[in-house]
């Protein structure tokens, strides 16, 4: 297939799923549970695909997109409360020392590019590290950043520890699958390049690829910021369909959600990242709810065990337990949705031999 | 004319001095190969060459220029390639990703597609398996990989590092004539071996390596007949 069809095709599916979006939305509702698990879901395949940029791609064993959505998420937050609300929402610190608000465009712009810029002087120190003691120290950058917004001599800018709202969000589902269909068009684009090909290299053998000419801080970073300025982007979403924000929701269990989706779709595979996000948001909000709540059979005379609030992390954890076992490279291992549907150029005379 | 001049390497790691000042020259157009044991500081020396690890001491210059303190980028881009250890292919990528990487610094396109084609024309299994992952090739064709992935960074100096090792008998055969050919289209070649007898028969000057020091030097000729080194590397046949 020539690459201007297959553009073509591209652009077509992506119109398709913006129709068929715009009719499940005017047919179940903005407010329905099918919505907002498309909204959510959306947002973690953006940030699930960011951080498999860097774990899955890279080979960087990172750990710190909680924080980085964080910061994105606060960016926005700050930037884009009204004037007029400010008073309100920073009632314990005299309206706060931001007085000017951005459009929510560039809200999320600069919530990019402030976790970007933080990725940046974090990795100055934290790239020259492997493996497990990289993990931990972006896990540990993740929560001091998390401890500073809460700090109240910060207060003034952050709100310290109390809720930010009233800025503006989203109500449709449009603009949110807009923004990250956007984002992660970007990182495709990005690993198929020759960037991408020396992240890989990275990833399968450091030594080789500097070998080759390849600059290993060089890419380690920029891999870093990328992903970063992406989790910034995903977390300023997240702020905008939560609809309040406070640091505390942002633990490293976040981070471990995203590892998991990452995980359960495949390292190293985009379209793996997005599918098990749909997965893992649907299941966690809304098919497996059913488990926390009592059951009662038979009329109300069968009380079904186990059934109780928690329940569902429980069978959650287990089926994590089951494709860690079973199936360890995930939903769709290395590969792309598209590779299914164009099978490799095979060479006929190379498979008789 | 001298391509490469190394004067005086000294290369520590920790407290430990691996080359303890080793001097050599490889002439342009020729296969000048290194042998030795293990630990000797073979592999130390390509990596000091090829911008991996720092000599502490020493001068590496390369086709008139002073390349010591160099970065292995600049290296790379001065025109040394290496075909590392054990091959090291980039075993999640295809093959022709890989072939790819090996041209990263280059930036003439439609000439990085002409080499791809030159490295298939000259391993044809290679184009056989363009799309498969390099991890799942045997271990000639990744070795055929490794060679056609530093060609294409288009070296004037290619440097192996045991490009023999862990093969079947008949493939070090082929890959030794790959050696040969590779020189005679003007490549000169750096090559590190611990099959002496192969790598000695096949180069035109070769360096005796001990414990961090040259000890022999002398034609491939002169040294696969001298006794010294039939005793220590050739074994008695």
């Amino acid at each position: 297939m020539k690459k201007s069809t297959k553009n073509l095709i591209n652009i077509g599916l992506l119109i398709l799923m913006f129709v068929v979006l715009y009719f499940l939305e005017q047919h179940f509702g903005r407010r329905s549970m099918l919505i907002t698990v498309l909204k959510k879901g959306a947002i973690y395949a953006l940030i699930a695909v960011s951080m498999n940029l860097l774990n899955g791609f890279t080979g960087l064993f990172s750990l710190g997109q909680a924080g980085f959505m964080l910061v994105g998420a606060y960016t926005y937050a700050v930037l884009t409360i009204p004037m007029a609300k400010r008073m309100a929402v920073y009632q314990y610190y005299e309206g706060g020392i931001i007085n000017f608000t951005v459009p929510a465009i560039v809200g999320i712009l600069a919530a990019g590019l402030l976790a970007a810029l933080l990725a940046a002087l974090i990795g100055l120190p934290v790239l020259r590290l492997k493996s497990d003691y990289l993990a931990i120290a972006t896990l540990g950058f993740a929560e001091i950043i998390r401890a500073i917004i809460q700090w109240d001599t910060l207060g003034p800018i952050t709100n310290g520890s109390n809720l930010l709202k009233t800025y503006p969000t989203f109500k449709s589902v449009i603009p949110v699958f807009a923004a990250a269909t956007i984002c992660i068009a970007v990182i495709v684009f990005l690993i198929n390049s020759t960037y991408g090909r020396a992240f890989k290299a990275i990833r399968d053998d450091e030594i080789a690829a500097e070998a080759m000419g390849i600059n290993l801080f060089h890419h380690k970073q920029m891999a870093f910021v990328i992903s970063s300025f992406f989790a910034g982007i995903g977390g300023a979403l997240l702020a905008m369909y939560q609809g309040s924000l406070q640091a505390n929701a942002f633990k490293s269990s976040m981070t471990y959600e995203i590892l998991l989706i990452v995980v359960i779709g495949g390292m190293g595979s985009i379209s793996g990242s997005v599918m098990a996000s749909f997965l893992f948001i649907a299941c966690s909000e809304w098919w497996l709810r059913f488990l926390d709540t009592e059951m009662y059979l038979f009329g109300g005379t069968f009380k079904v065990p186990l059934m109780r609030s928690g329940f569902r992390m429980v069978v959650f954890s287990v089926v994590i337990m089951i494709v860690v076992l079973f199936f360890r490279k995930g939903i769709m291992g290395e590969r792309e949705l598209w590779d299914l549907f164009t099978p490799r150029r095979k060479n006929k005379e190379g498979v008789k031999q | 004319m001298i391509m490469l001049k190394v004067t005086d390497l000294k290369v520590n790691y920790g407290g430990i001095e691996a080359l303890k000042g080793i001097s050599f020259d490889v002439r342009q157009g020729q296969i000048v190969t290194l042998i030795g044991a293990n630990g000797a500081g073979k592999s130390t020396t390509l990596r000091a060459i090829s911008g991996l690890v720092k000599p502490s001491d020493g001068s590496i210059n390369f086709m008139g220029r002073d390349i010591t303190a160099f970065n292995s980028q600049k290296i790379v881009a001065e025109g040394v390639a290496m075909v590392p250890e054990g091959r090291r292919v980039f075993a999640n990528l295809t093959v022709k990703e890989n072939l790819k990487i090996g041209a990263y610094l280059r930036k003439d396109k439609d000439e990085i597609e002409e080499g791809i084609k030159d490295i298939y024309r000259r391993f044809p299994r290679l184009k056989e398996r363009e799309w498969q992952l390099a991890g799942t090739l045997s271990g000639g064709e990744q070795q055929m990989l490794a060679v056609g992935r530093a060609m294409m960074a288009k070296p004037k100096l290619l440097m192996m590092d045991e490009p023999s090792l862990g093969l079947a008998p008949l493939v070090v055969k082929d890959i030794f004539s790959i050696i040969r050919d590779l020189k005679s289209e003007g490549i000169t070649i750096l090559l590190i071996e611990q099959n002496a007898n192969a790598a000695l028969r096949c180069a035109d000057f070769g360096f005796v390596m001990e414990t961090g020091r040259i000890t022999m030097t002398g034609s491939g000729q002169e040294l696969l007949v001298n006794e010294a080194v039939k005793n220590a590397y050739l074994g008695s046949n």
